[in-house]
């Protein structure tokens, strides 16, 4: 079976600094991969290059086949690339519902300044299912800034899910969370990984050790491992410049 | 309140209503049109009434993008005064009737406006006000150098429209300023018509989306360059309409029409009313027209008291009179 998505070679620079160079990867349908590092190693900058936020400087990223280098954020949404941000990225002062209703619209009708927005009623039926699929039903009237920060964090997922993405990218989905919460957030993705390829940036290790298929290890812009927990655990320089400082994997 | 707080659309309600306010939501062009119905006899004078409906229609149009859409321009004079300009000298130059004239003046704006939307909204904040801003006294200064059309320094003058021919017979006494003030009035709520339609179209949703949180919206698949200019055109075509009611009204164009004062004004009104809120502009102009009139007549320096009165409002009422009046009604409800 072919990768859903394949990086080849890709880097980026600000200026004279490197943020990322020559990664290669591919990520199979349905598998969870993690990237992790130590602060600074890239990752963000990484997300920010698979979904569109950042042109890569060099290199390819074909999705599906279709090469992605060039293409305006947004449509990356619309070939099936949904992400979750590290800070907590809604819209604060619309409802659950709306907030998940027009992320579901941008995909359908952008344009459109005459019908009226409820002639469409499958976008509710989408929220609907989004915010039924995160637990966050109950809440839907309220506004999204009103929430306890485990939920807006599930909402971010939710405002993601409604594209039904085939490629799911989340940026630290349990930062800040408490414990409870966090065991929520995993129980979430375990189910959302039955059926969606979902690569995440975590520094939990004893999360992203429980959750993933495979893991990506970038240092100073580099990947410097790729490979299921096990060897990347076992790998002596993935010790030496992450694992050590996380004696315990919180 | 900063300028990237103003221009955020900082005080902005939600759009999340209770029941009661999804009803007031439904019927505000009925309403806001039957408030503007009685305005005649209830200001102090015909002229007052008609100024707060030009200004409140330009304040609508000001409000789409800035209320709506969280984009703070400093200059919406461009497309009030071009409007204005346009019907004038498709009156006086070119012998147009009335509404070729008005439609003239409204083409003109929007086309205007996509020019300037283009140019203007890949900036931010701060240097999306002084594009627009630089953009607008671009405009004036042709204007004032093309005296030969425009009037120069002295305005535009020589159009006066009478009469307005009607289909099937009917004409409009505009030398009568109550049937001037209804015939004006038409107009603006045709447009408040449509502004509420693309409030509530997929189109309304799209621009609060990019209101809220522009980094969100381009994620979930919104062109947000595209939303934004399409934006920025409609509320240049409402501005551009309110400029051609204007030149209808006085007959003449003053070359101020395109100044800086005219787009602070309309800034100044939008707080004032609450920007973000439907009836919010026509409060704005009201009062701030008010001001000026009753001002005016103690003190050559009233600007000095709307500016005080203004800072007062951002400070200590930032979602201005009509939006905190309505944060007010619905807290009630809800508790």
């Amino acid at each position: 079976m072919s990768a859903l998505m394949e990086v080849t070679d890709v880097g980026r620079s600000f200026g004279g600094f490197v943020a990322l160079a020559g990664i290669s990867a591919s990520f199979e349908r349905n598998k969870v991969t993690a990237v992790i590092g130590p602060n600074g190693a890239g990752k963000s900058t990484f997300f920010n290059v698979l979904s569109g936020v950042l042109q890569p400087s060099t290199g390819s990223i074909r999705f599906k086949g279709q090469e992605l280098k060039g293409l305006k954020q947004h449509r990356f949404a619309h070939l099936g690339i949904a992400r979750s941000y590290q800070i907590t990225n809604l819209f604060p002062e619309l409802s659950v519902e709306e907030n998940v209703r027009v992320a579901a619209q941008a995909l359908k009708t952008r344009y459109d300044v005459f019908s009226h927005r409820d002639r469409y009623p499958e976008l509710a039926q989408k929220a609907e299912a989004a915010l039924a699929e995160v637990g966050l039903t109950h809440r839907r009237a309220r506004r999204a800034r009103d929430l306890a920060h485990g939920e807006q964090r599930a909402l971010e997922i939710a405002i993601a899910l409604v594209a039904n993405p085939e490629l799911l990218l989340l940026d630290e989905p349990t930062a800040g969370m408490g414990p409870e919460e966090t065991k929520e957030m995993v129980a979430l993705i375990e189910r959302l990984a039955a059926d969606r390829t979902i690569l995440l940036v975590e520094h939990k290790m004893k999360m992203i050790l429980g959750l993933s298929d495979r893991i990506l290890v970038l240092h100073h812009g580099r990947l410097i491992a790729d490979g299921t927990p096990t060897a990347v655990q076992a790998d002596p320089e993935v010790r030496r410049v992450y694992l050590g400082q996380n004696d315990g994997y919180a | 309140m900063t300028t990237t707080d103003l221009a955020a659309g900082q005080g902005v309600a939600p759009r999340t209503l209770p029941k009661a306010g999804a009803a007031l939501d439904r019927w505000r062009v009925p309403l806001t049109i039957a408030v503007l119905a009685v305005l005649p006899f209830v200001l102090p004078s015909q002229a007052l009434a008609v100024n707060v409906l030009i200004y409140g229609l330009f304040t609508v149009g000001f409000n789409l993008l800035f209320g709506y859409t969280g984009l703070l321009s400093f200059g919406h004079a461009a497309f009030f005064g071009t409007g204005a300009y346009l019907t004038g000298m498709a009156i006086a130059l070119l012998g147009f009737g009335w509404f070729p004239a008005m439609l003239t003046g409204i083409v003109g704006a929007s086309l205007l406006s996509v020019v300037i939307g283009a140019l203007s909204i890949r900036t931010r904040g701060i240097y999306f006000c002084m594009v627009t801003l630089a953009l607008a006294q671009l405009v004036y200064y042709v204007a004032l150098q093309a005296s030969g059309w425009t009037g120069g320094e002295n305005g535009l003058r020589g159009f006066t429209v009478v009469k307005a021919d009607l289909i099937g017979g009917f004409s409009v006494n505009l030398l009568n300023p109550l049937a001037k003030y209804y015939f004006i009035m038409f107009f603006a709520a045709l447009a408040l018509w449509f502004v509420s339609r693309v409030l509530n179209s997929p189109f309304g949703a799209a621009i609060e989306a990019v209101r809220e949180n522009e980094t969100r919206a381009r994620a979930c698949g919104f062109d947000v360059e595209r939303t934004k200019l399409l934006s920025f055109v409609l509320s240049g075509a409402l501005c551009g309409l309110a400029g051609t009611l204007s030149a209808l009204h006085l007959s003449i164009v003053p070359l101020d029409a395109l100044g800086v004062h005219t787009s602070s004004i309309v800034v100044m009104m939008t707080m004032l009313g609450g920007a973000g809120s439907f009836f919010g502009p026509f409060v704005g102009a009201l009062v701030f027209l008010l001001i000026e009139d009753v001002a005016s007549l103690w003190t050559t320096h009233w600007q000095l008291i709307v500016g005080i009165v203004f800072i007062l409002f951002v400070l200590f009422l930032p979602k201005g009179i009509w939006g905190s009046l309505i944060q007010i009604v619905r807290r009630r409800r809800a508790s």
